[in-house]
């Protein structure tokens, strides 16, 4: 378990490395041969193209504010999915993970049928003058319901691996169940906490389906960076390979940020 | 501060009432399974009852429509781990009690500051507990938990978890800071009941088995596992003229050592110390009074002498005899006890 140990008692079969350097090699090479058709000479004219500054700035503010928020709804699930011991919480548990292996356009669709125009409360939402559908809000909320699962997975573990003995004992000295959720249970999940945090971002970093259904593409307000390249790569091939290639930086730099602590 | 305990718990069988006076450490002892902990934990109000009570110092914290949260009992649990908050300091582990309920950053340290003293950790303020020795980690536990100011202090095993080597140590501080403190401790070890508690309470099979003052009950056991605890040979029956006769017709005779012989009909105890009992391999001339036939089923050593187990009966000879009489477990043997050295008395 610690993260220093170098002895290993077990010896691995010699097999196991021939799959496993075949499965490396079956992620790095797709992504590196997209670099080999980069065309570097007008690279830089073409990440800095109005319409492509203005994707990645609506992406990482998109991100962020899906992360927020679901760190804002996915703490408190993920608490009572790891804690609270009613039996309905089983069905709960495997309803949340649902966005996990729905199709995005799916979920998109979904999105479009409770907050659309004509969804289940796009009457009420109408009356009160919000219109969510096709505006960035829209973005933030298709990010967040396919990003979700991956925080209250990740921190549920988390949570669960650390017991309730600490709860206990601090409950014992006298803190409230606010206190020990505040000054105990969440400072003992933090690695977990910010893995499930910033696999969230990365996913919605990526997310294309559910936004594409639900929020549209419009330059500005809903055309995130996956959107702006699936468009480039009809128009102006060059253009959507330089763009990946800024995502791929990007995810590199989030999975560099979560991977020493070794939680994922 | 008092407490007053009578509560019933059926999922886990047990059902026990025992009382805590003011500034008194009383000891749960029993066999493991008993219920010990689950008293613990209805103590602590991390455990629902599904009968009873428990009134701390005239408040009621458990009973029929009333529960007190854990936080807002003021009974702080001392358990075999230390449980230090591995995020913080040594200083924020004790100061954690006084800051949860309310007490002001600046006098929370100083009372965390205090507590430590008062352990003999004072030097250990700044560091985490991951740089901590065992015995050091509890020590600071026992810190925290004073720093709360419980009015009534749970301890389950805290000297389990710990090297025999600094158990000692931790068993002397314990004795120090509880000696005006009402608490209820859990164990296993007998040094614990005599140097840290007034009076035992025996639960064996979620029923309390008997309940008085340390001396009395280890010095005369009235159920099998004080006696196993307090290292005694016991033999329950009925009383007869000159002993106690066992339910399968075995008399054992002996006479009571102070107070009246119990009297005949009634139920009683014969009491022996295992070193006033004599092994022989075959049975001895001369027709002793006690002569008791058993199996050898353990041998144990103890000190310079061998404790030789036959089921619910021990004899202590020397390791020389035991290699003279070859035992081993599953041996023959005969225990004979002289009438003098047994003790008789009402159960």
């Amino acid at each position: 378990m610690s993260r220093g140990g170098r002895t290993r008692h077990v010896g691995l079969p010699r097999w196991l490395f021939g799959p496993a350097l075949l499965a490396a090699v079956f992620v790095v090479l797709p992504v590196v041969a997209m670099t080999t058709r980069i065309a570097w000479g007008d690279f830089f004219s073409l990440v800095s193209s109005e319409a492509a500054r203005s994707a990645l700035w609506l992406s990482l503010r998109t991100s962020t504010a899906s992360t927020l928020l679901c760190l804002v709804l996915g703490i408190p699930l993920a608490t009572v999915l790891a804690r609270s011991e009613a039996r309905w919480l089983g069905v709960l548990r495997s309803l949340v993970l649902l966005p996990l292996v729905l199709p995005p356009v799916v979920g998109g669709i979904a999105l479009l049928s409770a907050f659309g125009r004509q969804g289940l409360l796009g009457s009420e939402l109408e009356a009160l003058g919000i219109r969510i559908a096709f505006s960035t809000v829209a973005v933030v909320l298709a990010q967040t319901f396919v990003s979700l699962p991956f925080l209250v997975v990740s921190l549920e573990g988390a949570l669960r691996t650390a017991g309730e003995r600490y709860d206990v004992v601090a409950a014992s000295l006298g803190a409230r169940p606010t206190t020990v959720l505040r000054r105990v249970t969440l400072p003992l999940v933090l690695p977990g906490l910010a893995s499930g945090a910033v696999l969230a971002f990365a996913r919605s970093l990526g997310e294309f389906g559910a936004t594409i259904t639900f929020a549209g593409s419009l330059e500005g307000t809903t055309r995130t960076l996956p959107l702006l390249i699936y468009n480039l790569r009809v128009t102006d091939a060059d253009a959507a390979v330089a763009m990946s290639l800024v995502l791929v930086a990007v995810a590199v730099l989030v999975i560099g940020l979560v991977r020493p602590r070794g939680a994922l | 501060m008092s407490a007053l305990v009578d509560v019933t718990v059926t999922e886990r069988d047990v059902d026990v009432s025992f009382e805590v006076a003011d500034g008194e450490t009383v000891a749960l002892l029993g066999p493991n399974g008993a219920g010990k902990s689950t008293t613990l934990s209805v103590l602590g109000g991390l455990l629902r009852p599904d009968a009873g009570r428990i009134v701390l110092d005239g408040e009621e914290l458990t009973g029929p429509g009333t529960w007190v949260a854990p936080h807002a009992r003021r009974t702080a649990l001392l358990a075999q781990d230390p449980l230090l908050f591995p995020h913080l300091s040594v200083l924020e582990n004790v100061a954690f009690g006084p800051r949860s309920t309310g007490t002001g950053r600046r006098a929370a340290r100083a009372a965390a500051e205090h507590w430590l003293a008062e352990v003999d950790a004072a030097e250990l303020a700044g560091r985490r507990p991951a740089q901590l020795s065992g015995g050091q980690a509890q020590r600071v536990a026992v810190a925290r938990a004073l720093a709360a100011d419980p009015r009534l202090l749970l301890l389950d095993e805290p000297m389990a978890a710990l090297d025999v080597a600094v158990a000692p140590a931790l068993r002397t501080l314990l004795r120090r800071v509880l000696a005006d403190r009402t608490a209820v401790i859990v164990t296993h070890h007998v040094l614990d009941a005599l140097l840290l508690a007034d009076r035992v309470v025996v639960v064996e099979g979620g029923r309390v088995a008997e309940q008085g003052p340390t001396s009395e009950v280890l010095s005369r056991p009235r159920s099998a596992f004080a006696a196993r605890f307090a290292g005694l040979n016991l033999v329950s029956g009925v009383a007869t003229p000159d002993g106690v006769r066992r339910p399968d017709g075995l008399l054992l005779h002996g006479t009571a050592a102070t107070g009246d012989h119990p009297p005949p009909g009634s139920p009683a105890v014969a009491v022996f110390r295992p070193s006033a009992v004599a092994v022989h391999r075959e049975p001895p001339g001369g027709s002793p009074r006690n002569a008791l036939a058993v199996v050898v089923t353990e041998l144990e050593p103890l000190g310079d002498v061998v404790r030789v187990r036959a089921g619910e009966l021990a004899a202590d000879v020397t390791v020389a005899s035991v290699a003279e009489l070859g035992l081993a477990p599953g041996s023959d043997a005969t225990f004979v006890v002289k009438a003098t050295e047994v003790d008789v008395y009402a159960q």
